[in-house]
């Protein structure tokens, strides 16, 4: 497996990142917008995490949310604690010190997310002209040194260089250095490599966890793609229209998915571990609701092949799986009232 | 970027010729005739011609645009038919009341509009927005002529706080010459700024909304940073082209804010040869705005190279 498990010790240490109960409403022009519910989630030190599920499923809403990135129409319920700081409802100031040097975020489109008109050098040293008090001529020096630990060769050069003059991979590995600029003890990665080549992703990828391994960086890793997941996430928790519905360690999902929506995902889908390349979600046929408010009911009964009447008339809780064999390291959770129990995997044919 | 530069040198020549032609003809165009409105009550045939001959009107047009333009090129701009003075130095003491007149209005509009128009966008749906954009409405609507009127009826003729007209050279006073200027200026800037303040709000709302400030955002930025230093230096490549697009009107706002508060200016120069059919007035005036255009313009497309690096790369690439 590339996707080393952290230390046992680590995993065993108080979480920094502990997310109760988190919802997300959006008041919007044609009525609320339910795209988070009552999602929990925890991240150990030094641990990945990856989130998967369709587009739409309230990915980057939730990833958003850590860091009271949403915009105003957005209203946030529950607890986000960051190394016991709560962040839910905290003051600007507190949020501002926390952002960017206690978590920290890399966005999917990388030209987009740079500002066009600052060199990367400046944008870089930014953040620890902010955070570390630098003046801008250390905080340049500091920025040459984070382009190459990322992988930028001639990173003296690159510094003075703008957005446009860089590739996306360069671009997405700049925004990686800005990130990582002031050791955050949390990376979120939203669709780090959803814009990006097979042969640059993998590259990404190898840098997130160097960090990892050299840092102790805990990351969260958003995406689309059960390759990246396969690739370096040591659990995996799937979301399906704002809330959580089964949450696993990788190996472990991969062979014995409990919910019918993770099963449909990962028909066809890679093995852990094989550097397997660009894996999009297996096609479901239908849509994910834009959910007014969350049902008493499974969001995912009217597309679930196991789907039956109490599927329809109480939301499943999130409990431990019914599993004879042994969980291994990472607790197995689904919420579903006719979870799969001990088959193994679907094949596309058998799915299809 | 040398390229280019020399590229746009080249253009702005050719404008100008073409503008020294059309001025030319246009001219000549005009109702009446200069000889007599020169001659006065000597209208005698023999007076008509030695007068069209002193001031070479008797000349085929291509001889007069000839000389003309040599003369223009070495700085000889003719002799005001009305005022038997030299046009160029008629233009010396006229050109820098407008100058002047016209920076300062440009200082303030961009001042006022932009300040404004960033309050509206980051303070929007407050009271802030609505205040910002009810007075923008209102320095579009209201002509300028109008409301210079009404500031010289309140602040000069009815509480004496500034002068109603007339112009002190900045040689001479410093202080006067703000005094006699802030009003024009403020009167002639109203236009520009509100629509400086609506180019601005827009435009920063949409950067408020990009990919990049919400990454300033997430590194943790202060809002003047995320503001200034990344939203607004975008927005503003957007206000420079506007700006540039509306400094031709500020011109001819000039010419009119300059008559009603007596300014000695280009404005006023312009107008009284246009009623005296002093050609060689018209076309020095002429000539100056168009070639102010020019410089302009070429102002504007090297500010924006400073602005967007992006436009750098392309002036070197073509
Ligand atoms: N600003 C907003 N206002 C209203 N609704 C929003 C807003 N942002 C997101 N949503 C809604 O929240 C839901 C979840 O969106 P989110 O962006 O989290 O999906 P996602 O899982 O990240 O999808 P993708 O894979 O396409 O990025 C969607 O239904 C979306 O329409
Ligand atoms: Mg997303």
């Amino acid at each position: 497996m590339t996707a080393t498990a952290p230390p046992e010790s680590l995993v065993d240490a108080p979480p920094v990142l502990d997310v109760r109960d988190l919802s997300v409403t959006f008041r919007t022009e044609t009525g609320s917008v339910s795209a988070v519910d009552g999602v929990n989630l925890s991240l150990a030190p030094g641990e990945i995490v990856g989130i998967v599920g369709e587009s739409g499923c309230g990915k980057s809403v939730t990833a958003m949310s850590l860091a009271g990135l949403l915009p105003r129409s957005a209203r946030i319920d529950g607890s986000v604690r960051l190394q016991g700081q709560e962040l839910v409802g905290a003051r600007p100031s507190t949020l501002r010190a926390a952002r960017g040097r206690d978590i920290a975020y890399i966005f999917q489109e990388p030209m987009s997310s740079l500002n066009p008109v600052l060199t990367v050098g400046r944008q870089v040293a930014e953040v620890l002209q902010v955070h570390e008090r630098l003046s801008r001529r250390e905080a340049l020096e500091r920025a040459v040194e984070l382009l190459a630990l990322v992988g930028i060769p001639s990173a003296r050069e690159r510094v003075k260089h703008y957005p446009h003059q860089l590739s996306g991979g360069m671009r997405q590995r700049v925004m990686i250095a800005m990130a990582v600029a002031c050791s955050p003890k949390v990376l979120i990665a939203d669709e780090p490599t959803t814009a990006l080549d097979v042969t640059v992703q993998a590259g990404i990828l190898d840098v997130l966890r160097d960090l990892r391994d050299r840092f102790g960086t805990s990351i969260l890793v958003i995406t689309h793609d059960l390759g990246v997941i396969a690739d370096i996430a040591d659990r995996v928790v799937v979301m399906y229209a704002g809330r959580i519905v089964e949450r696993a360690g990788v190996q472990r999902l991969f062979d014995r998915p409990q919910h019918h929506y993770a099963a449909g995902l990962l028909s066809a889908s890679p093995t852990p571990g094989r550097h397997a390349g660009t894996h999009r979600l297996q096609e479901i046929p239908g849509l994910v609701p834009v959910l007014e408010a969350q049902p008493d009911a499974c969001t995912f009964a009217d597309r679930c092949p196991a789907a039956t009447a109490r599927c329809s008339s109480a939301a499943p809780p999130l409990e431990p799986a019914p599993l004879a064999a042994d969980v291994g390291d990472h607790p197995h959770e689904v919420a579903c009232w006719h979870p799969r129990g001990d088959r193994p995997r679907p094949t596309v044919e058998e799915h299809a | 970027m040398r390229g280019y530069l020399l590229r746009r040198a080249w253009q702005s020549l050719l404008t100008l010729v073409l503008a020294t032609v059309v001025v030319f003809l246009g001219v000549r165009a005009l109702p009446g005739d200069p000889a007599l409105a020169l001659a006065g009550e000597d209208r005698t045939p023999e007076a008509l011609a030695a007068i069209r001959r002193e001031y070479g009107l008797d000349q085929s047009l291509p001889v007069q645009f000839w000389r003309f333009l040599t003369n223009a090129l070495q700085g000889d701009l003719g002799t005001s038919i009305r005022t038997g003075q030299p046009v160029s130095s008629m233009l010396r003491t006229a050109l820098p009341v407008t100058l002047e007149l016209s920076l300062l209005a440009i200082a303030i509009a961009v001042v006022l509009g932009v300040g404004a128009g960033v309050v509206a966008a980051v303070r929007r749906g407050r009271p802030a927005e609505w205040v910002a954009n009810a007075l923008a409405l209102l320095g579009l609507s209201v002509p300028h002529f109008w409301l210079g009127l009404v500031a010289i009826l309140y602040l000069s003729v009815a509480t004496g706080l500034f002068p109603a007209s007339g112009f002190v050279p900045v040689s001479e006073s410093v202080a006067q010459n703000l005094h006699h200027l802030v009003l024009p200026a403020v009167i002639l800037g109203t236009g520009l700024s509100a629509v400086i303040m609506r180019q601005t709000r827009s435009s920063m709302l949409d950067a408020l909304s990009t990919d990049f400030v919400r990454t300033a955002e997430a590194k943790g930025l202060r809002p003047r940073a995320v503001i200034g230093r990344h939203a607004l230096r975008n927005s503003l490549i957007v206000v420079v082209t506007i700006v540039g697009l509306q400094l031709g009107g500020l011109i001819s706002g000039a010419v009119v804010t300059e008559q009603i508060f007596g300014l000695p200016g280009f404005g006023k120069l312009t107008i009284d040869a246009v009623f005296q059919r002093d050609y060689p007035v018209i076309q020095a005036v002429v000539l100056v705005t168009a070639s102010s255009y020019i410089v302009i313009n070429f102002a504007v497309d090297l500010l924006y190279s400073i602005i967007d690096p992006r436009v750098r790369v392309t002036g070197d690439a073509s």
